[in-house]
């Protein structure tokens, strides 16, 4: 059997809701337990032994659950729509399961990066919120998520349901780009990006290693949260069955 | 793939592609709504409606800052490095306000080009460092004020 073919294979088979609730119940177990590994080092590292900023003193610490939120706000989304593309084309269930899960950790994600964002502003900016393009965008977006929830729920045929939530999930993509570009194309208040750019990350290093960490911990927790609520969602609907 | 996938891939991509352009032209046509302040060089240019609240942005001068000892008025001038504007505000300053800071500015242009401000919002950079590395980097003569905040207004 070839590469191509023993991919293919094991593409096709998790596909499969019961091959996909085994496989993320065997993996469920690490991933979180690796996730609240980095969460323990990135936070103690980052809010007890990277040094304060410069300019912001230990304010800019929040950092530390601001970017890994606000970044993975918008990956979830990018997967969430990839999720929902391959189930519209391929018409298969799995894919809205696994998306329906990704829009709630994502929904939790923005507001979190709101939250912390505000509570940034106020000590450095003077404001808690102000109507800058990347503010309003990131705003957007978690109406975005709470549409695609709210529309996914409120039809009680899953597959209109998968259909409608998931066209919404593809068109406010669009959305993706204008929040990363917003400090680029337009004055805003908002700080340019530090990491996310084409040229060496403009933070120090012994406070970038503590940031990656907490990237990936938020990673880690996301795919957690999807193993464990595509399962459950994989076992109502054998409920539904019964 | 199979044909019928194919098409249902075709229209996702295509319904995609017309967002984006419409998205596109809404905000190319909104680009001014969307900043969120002037520049001076606008605003000499008199590209800014005068008498109605907008905001103002730009990089303290440094040397521009003049506060009375009796009161919490003070006066200062932001620049874009091309052109300067004078502010005057009555009220408290954020923490990060110091000369060669981008700020923002809220309120309203007077006939004659200057700036009342009602609200004062300091910008930071994207830079983060500890004191140490800046005083390196001072000492050593690679730390150039305006280099560092250009991307900052």
């Amino acid at each position: 059997m070839s590469v191509y073919q023993a991919i293919k294979h094991w593409w096709h088979k998790l596909g499969s809701p019961v091959h996909f609730y085994h496989f993320a119940g065997r993996h469920l177990k690490w991933t979180s337990l690796l996730a609240l590994l980095c969460y323990f080092t990135g936070l103690t590292w980052g809010l007890a032994f990277a040094p304060a900023d410069y300019q912001q003193g230990n304010s800019f610490r929040i950092i530390y659950l601001h970017v890994p939120a606000a970044a993975l706000s918008m990956g979830v989304y990018v997967s969430m729509a990839i999720c929902c593309a391959i189930g519209l084309i391929w018409k298969m269930k799995l894919t809205f399961m696994v998306a329906r899960s990704l829009a709630v950790i994502g929904a939790v994600f923005t507001a979190l990066a709101l939250f912390t964002g505000s509570v940034w502003g106020k000590p450095t900016w003077g404001t808690w919120w102000v109507w800058d393009a990347r503010l309003t965008s990131e705003l957007i977006l978690l109406f975005l998520y709470l549409g695609f929830i709210s529309l996914s729920e409120a039809l009680p045929d899953r597959d209109t349901a998968n259909k409608a939530s998931g066209i919404l999930a593809i068109v406010g993509v669009v959305n993706i780009p204008i929040i990363h570009y917003s400090v680029v194309w337009w004055q805003s208040l908002h700080q340019g990006s530090t990491i996310f750019k084409f040229a060496k990350p403009s933070i120090a290093t012994e406070m970038l290693w503590p940031l990656l960490i907490m990237m990936l911990a938020f990673s880690l927790l996301a795919v957690s949260y999807v193993f464990l609520n595509t399962r459950t969602q994989i076992l109502k609907q054998r409920i539904k069955r019964l | 793939m199979h044909p019928l996938r194919r098409k249902r891939l075709m229209l996702i991509i295509y319904i995609m592609l017309i967002i984006a352009i419409v998205v596109g032209l809404i905000l190319y046509a909104l680009r001014q709504n969307i900043n969120l302040f002037y520049t001076p060089t606008q605003i000499i240019n008199n590209e800014a409606p005068k008498g109605v609240n907008i905001r103002v942005g730009g990089l303290v001068e440094v040397g521009s800052f003049k506060r009375e000892s009796d009161s919490l008025k003070s006066e200062f001038s932001v620049t874009d490095t091309e052109e300067s504007i004078v502010i005057s505000y009555e009220g408290i300053l954020p923490d990060l306000f110091r000369e060669g800071q981008g700020i923002v500015a809220k309120g309203q242009l007077t006939p004659e080009n200057r700036f009342i401000a009602d609200e004062v919002l300091a910008k930071h950079d994207e830079n983060y460092m500890p004191p140490e590395v800046k005083e390196a980097l001072e000492a050593k003569g690679y730390w150039q004020h305006d280099q560092q905040s250009q991307s900052t207004y």
